[in-house]
């Protein structure tokens, strides 16, 4: 029988190599073939730690660490081992309740699952972390993890310094995959502008994890790793005293404040109110502390040095001067007879002087700051015969202001600056339907018209007539340490900028004497030091915002601008309060204490006096309060009409709130004296969408 | 006189492969199993640690191996219905006596030592079978010896589904590979096979699709078959006879089976080899396409891990414990079932293709041995062996390849266990045994 079915084992044969080839087959396909598993493997088995690494220091020009690290401790939960956890005690000393607590261990499962940390209460407070330190060994499971955190030392420079913050899915998906979710990056300020330089490179360190995520060693022994490299320092040209005296000074009033080095360009000071401490953004209760500002309709978050735009008003006139000067329009001795007013166009512009002589030539003329002699140069530059019209003629004078960074963003080294505004020829065409000349826009002279100027502008425009014709771009950073020709973000900060080349030094001389006048003789008086030749310029612009649907006028802003000492030029300021009257009754006894302090390096014991009183006066707008007022019920309201929760309107129903509050309030008894703490107003609830944007005056 | 007898006519060549398997065995548990930092030597010898645990098996196994070559093969012949009285008597034990692991009631345990006697039963079934096939008796053209013949090889499998351990029970169902050499006819083999290819079309089509590709089989062979048909009506009731069978295993024997017999993890087993999400119903098996990977749980995680397993492998593979998968527990089971992921990934394609090889060697030599035997029982045992080894290495690797459901059975001599391990060398064993006497008895 066994003869009959022989075959029949070559059939078993053939089945055996059949299944056989299929899963030689299958071995193909899954080892030779496909390149996923590989990659699915590692992914499995190694977790690649980020070791993140230490941020660059900013020092100030003096060598203090103006923003630092240090390290703050993080409660992290391993919830697989909490066993016998008192968490009663727990949640009293992490001021927590219990059901908070259950809920914070499904969070921390959720994410990072029952066998790996997860943070439980990040950055504790100093008090915090020495409660639990002193008890941490009673819970099992809970562990003190250290945190580098930023520090202010100086509590000082807010808007300069910026601040950091996680990395969100915009930084994200803009960095190419550079940054990954949790990464810290630096959100405004020299924080986000030296972002690249600051941050250094992280590390990476590959632990091998088990199948219930558990780290239990390194990868091949660590062979992959790379070390993390501590971010560079940045050495800046920023006084941090200085800077400290500004804060001050500036404290209850919306403005902004920049002191400049004219020979280098560097900053040495910037400061806009309100203002707030730069601690609040980092550490503890941060997230509550920006919401507060946010919320906050004065706009403490906003850097008004380079993002406020205002009319420059007189303090322009020295600068109408240059372009007349380089143009061959006029000279030094060039003058006209002013009786009050200029009566060149149909509509006069006023003039506060009108004894005869006051404009007899142009040192007079700026010392006098008489309106009708620069309207009328203005007039003459763009009416220049060479220019074939107005059109021409004005777009020419626009390249001059361009050329002093007027119009223009400076390119600080500050994320988001504004431009200010210098109208091309072709808005006038829009606007006055192509028939317009020089009498159209004659108050362009004068600083006015549509002209608009940031605080940092203005006092680039001073560099550029206290450097004679040159200036570097305005720019905190000096030096980056171990800087490489590769570190090219410095490069724009380099380069000379030469905007004049026709004005001999006898005009300059004419121009800055009239300055020095206004500081000796004229509206400038509070500004003189001793022993010192201070030249300045006072400015006065009206100030209009629309109230209540109302445009209202308010009081004028004080601008001053000023350099010193006139033979050897140190520092250039600017100063802008708003809604404080002449330029000399607020911004230039700001601007005169800063220089002293510059200059001196202290300040005389009777000067102290007067910081008081300046760091005491508050000129914060009345509107103020009305808005925050309106801002905050209408978010309350629109909060209770999408939650019914009424908790937060509660406060503002039946409540009799005067109209009468814009009335000014600066000499009243100041009940918000420190403007750290903001205005009255009541809990954040969402971030509203707001904008700030300045009147342009007629 | 019995040392010289005993070694003269072993096939050293089996005997070879079966040592080469079992080294492959110990390194591959010891690469699964080893744990950072232990002492290799120490461990190896301290009987604690599963791959010195294996040595110990194998030295067991091979003492089980000597015992049997110095035994006089007629042994076997005579003894072969009383081994498997023994085993039957054993699997009935099984239910007053059983402790229930992980979900099967299979096994006995005495202290520390587990028997699983539907494990051990195989060499005892292909035995029996071995013998009724040589009794002189037997005429297997009658279809009545051949259903003795499936009684024998089925009844343990049949005991083994009673006990819930479906896995082992589908072994037997190799006997029929023995059968098929003996005389079964083909097409039983033919229909066993269409039936399966019936089962799992219709698991992977919709129920009405597959209908009415039956009735358009049927309706060709009725119009191919037609002249045919016209001189004998026969011809046509046959077709419908087997339509109607077939729609009916379809319609709903497939369903009944997957609702009422099998448990719900099997069939979720079977669904996701084929790729298919699982989701009970009351009267239908329903099928949906797999369309979004929720998190897997039980058997479609392991062959998921498994095939990173080998598939990271590469060609030449990560190296001895290099493997991440087997290092860190990724994949369950895989000192036992799930070994040849400790292959795949440390040894990648090229030690993947020599285990195969080394496989394949061994089931051609054991067919040649087979051929060469004089007696029958020699012979049908010899391809018992084959057969039960075939499937169980078959299964074991299609299972961790994702080429078969998961079927929880060993891979023979390597797969981490001492009654696996005993069981194969054993039936090995005897198949030497008898090889080496082929030419001192005629049956």
């Amino acid at each position: 029988m066994s003869v009959f079915n022989q075959s029949r084992s070559t059939v078993i044969r053939l089945i055996v190599a059949g299944v056989f080839l299929i899963i030689v087959a299958q071995l193909v396909n899954l080892q030779l073939f496909s390149s996923k598993y590989e990659a699915l493997a590692f992914n499995n088995a190694v977790y690649p730690k980020v070791r993140y690494p230490d941020r660059g220091i900013i020092y100030d020009r003096k060598g203090k660490a103006i923003l630092n690290n240090t390290i703050m401790f993080d409660l992290e939960v391993t919830p697989s081992q909490i066993k016998g956890v008192d968490t009663g005690f727990l949640c009293k000393l992490v001021e927590i309740d219990t059901a908070e607590f259950k809920k914070r261990i499904i969070t921390a499962i959720l994410k990072n699952g029952r066998y790996r940390p997860s943070i439980f209460e990040d950055l504790l407070t100093p008090e915090m972390h020495a409660r639990l330190e002193e008890n941490i060994y009673k819970f099992p499971g809970f562990a003190l993890v250290e945190r580098p955190v930023r520090v202010y030392p100086f509590k000082a420079a807010a808007h300069i310094m910026g601040y950091i913050g996680e990395a969100d899915s915009g930084n994200i998906k803009r960095s190419n995959g550079f940054y990954r979710l949790g990464d810290y990056v630096g959100k405004t300020g020299l924080e986000s502008f030296y972002e690249r330089v600051l941050m250094g490179k992280r590390g990476v360190e590959y632990l091998i994890k088990d199948n219930k995520n558990r780290l239990v060693g390194k990868y091949e022994n660590g062979i992959y790793d790379t070390a993390a490299v501590a971010g560079r320092n940045l050495h800046t040209y920023i006084d941090i005293e200085l800077q400290q005296l500004a804060e001050k000074l500036m404290q209850g009033k919306v403005g902004a404040v920049v002191a400049i080095e004219p020979k280098t360009g560097g900053i040495l000071s910037m400061v806009s109110g309100p203002n707030f401490d730069p601690n609040m953004l980092t550490g503890p209760n941060k997230q509550q502390n920006f919401n507060k500002l946010f919320l906050d309709v004065s706009s403490p978050l906003l850097n008004r040095a380079i993002k406020g735009q205002y009319p420059p008003g007189s303090t322009f006139k020295p600068l109408g001067a240059l372009v007349a000067l380089d143009e061959g329009i006029i000279t030094p001795s060039f003058g006209i007879g002013c009786g009050g007013a200029y009566y060149g166009c149909s509509r006069p512009v006023k003039c506060t002087h009108s004894n005869a002589g006051h404009a007899a030539n142009l040192r007079l003329a700026i010392a006098n700051s008489c309106n009708s002699y620069f309207t009328h140069i203005y007039r003459l530059s763009v009416d220049a015969g060479k220019y074939k019209g107005v059109k021409n003629g004005y777009q020419k004078w626009k390249e001059y202001m361009n050329a002093f960074d007027l119009g223009v963003r400076v390119g600080v080294d500050l994320p988001s600056e504004d431009r200010g505004n210098i109208p091309d020829s072709s808005v006038y065409n829009k606007v006055y339907r192509n028939s317009w000349n020089s009498c159209t826009n004659l108050t362009l002279g004068i600083g006015q018209d549509m002209m608009l100027a940031t605080p940092l502008q203005l006092a680039n425009s001073m560099c550029i007539i206290a450097n004679k014709g040159y200036y570097y771009t305005p720019h905190f950073v000096k030096n980056i340490e171990d800087e490489t020709p590769a570190d090219s973000i410095m490069n724009p900060f380099r380069t000379k900028h030469e905007p004049l080349t026709g004005i001999s030094d006898d005009a300059y001389e004419a121009v800055i004497s009239g300055m020095q006048d206004v500081v000796e003789i004229g509206t400038a008086r509070m500004a003189k030091l001793p022993n010192i030749n201070v030249c300045a310029k006072t400015g006065t612009a009206e100030n209009y915002r629309v109230i209540e649907g109302k445009r209202t006028k308010l009081k004028d802003n004080s601008v001053f601008v000023c350099f010193a000492p006139r033979e050897d030029p140190k520092i250039a300021i600017a100063v802008i309060v708003e809604n404080a009257g002449y330029g000399g009754t607020w911004a230039g006894p700001i601007a005169a204490l800063m220089m002293e302090k510059f200059l001196n390096d202290t300040l005389r014991t009777e000067r102290l006096k007067e910081v008081e009183r300046i760091a005491a006066s508050n000129l914060m707008p009345g509107y103020l309060i009305r808005e925050q007022y309106k801002a905050d019920s209408t978010r309350a309201y629109n909060w209770f009409k999408m939650t019914k929760d009424s908790s937060a309107i509660k406060r503002f129903l039946r409540r009799d709130f005067k109209k009468d509050s814009l009335q000014q309030n600066q000499n009243s008894p100041l009940p918000v004296r420190d403007i750290r703490t903001t205005w009255h107003r009541p809990e954040a609830i969402v971030p509203e969408q707001y904008s700030f944007t300045h009147p342009v005056t007629a | 006189m019995h040392t010289s007898n005993t070694s003269k006519g072993i096939d050293w060549l089996l005997v070879g492969l079966y040592m080469i398997l079992c080294v492959i065995g110990v390194i591959s548990i010891f690469g699964a199993t080893y744990k950072e930092g232990d002492p290799i030597l120490q461990s190896f010898t301290s009987f604690k640690t599963d791959y010195s645990k294996q040595l110990i098996f194998w030295i067991l196994a091979m003492i089980i191996a000597i015992f049997i070559m110095v035994t006089d093969s007629k042994f076997f012949t005579a003894t072969a219905n009383l081994w498997y009285a023994f085993g039957i008597v054993l699997l009935l034990l099984v239910f007053p006596f059983h402790t229930e692991i992980k979900g099967t009631r299979s096994i006995i345990r005495f202290g520390s030592f587990q028997l699983q006697p539907a494990d051990l039963c195989k060499v005892f079934v292909a035995l029996a079978l071995a013998k009724y096939l040589s009794r002189v008796e037997t005429d297997f053209s009658k279809t009545r010896s051949q259903l003795i013949a499936t009684a024998i090889a089925l009844t343990p499998a049949i005991l083994s589904i009673l006990q819930q351990e479906t896995g082992l029970a589908l072994v037997y169902f190799s006997f029929f590979l023995v059968m098929f050499r003996e005389g079964l006819p083909a097409g039983i083999l033919i229909i066993g096979f269409s039936f399966a290819v019936l089962v799992v079309a219709t698991l992977l089509m919709e129920p009405n699709t597959l209908a009415m590709i039956l009735t358009g089989i049927a309706l060709a062979a009725i119009y191919i078959l037609r002249r045919q048909i016209k001189r004998r009506k026969q011809i046509l009731v046959t077709i419908v006879g087997i339509w109607m069978v077939c729609v009916g295993i379809q319609r709903f024997l497939v369903p009944y089976v997957f609702e009422s017999v099998l448990q719900p993890y099997q069939v979720k087993r079977i669904y996701d080899t084929i790729g298919k999400d699982y989701v009970p119903t009351g009267g239908t098996v329903v099928l949906e396409e797999t369309t979004t990977k929720k998190k897997d749980d039980g058997g479609d995680y392991n062959v998921k891990q498994s095939k990173i397993a080998i598939g990271s492998g590469g060609f030449a593979g990560k190296g001895l414990l290099k493997g991440t998968q087997t290092r860190y527990d990724f994949v369950p089971e895989q000192r036992t079932d799930f070994i040849f992921c400790t292959i795949g990934e440390g040894f990648g394609f090229v030690g993947s293709f020599i285990l195969m090889a080394v496989y394949f060697l061994l089931l051609m030599r054991i067919i040649t041995v087979a051929e060469r035997q004089r007696s029958v029982f020699s012979r049908a045992y010899a391809y018992g062996v084959a057969s039960v080894l075939f499937f169980h290495i078959a299964i074991n690797i299609c299972m961790t390849i994702g080429l078969a459901p998961v079927i929880g059975i060993p891979l023979p001599f390597i797969s981490y266990g001492g009654t696996s391990l005993i069981t194969f060398t054993a039936a090995l064993f005897i198949l030497i045994r008898l090889d080496a006497d082929r030419q001192m008895v005629l049956r």
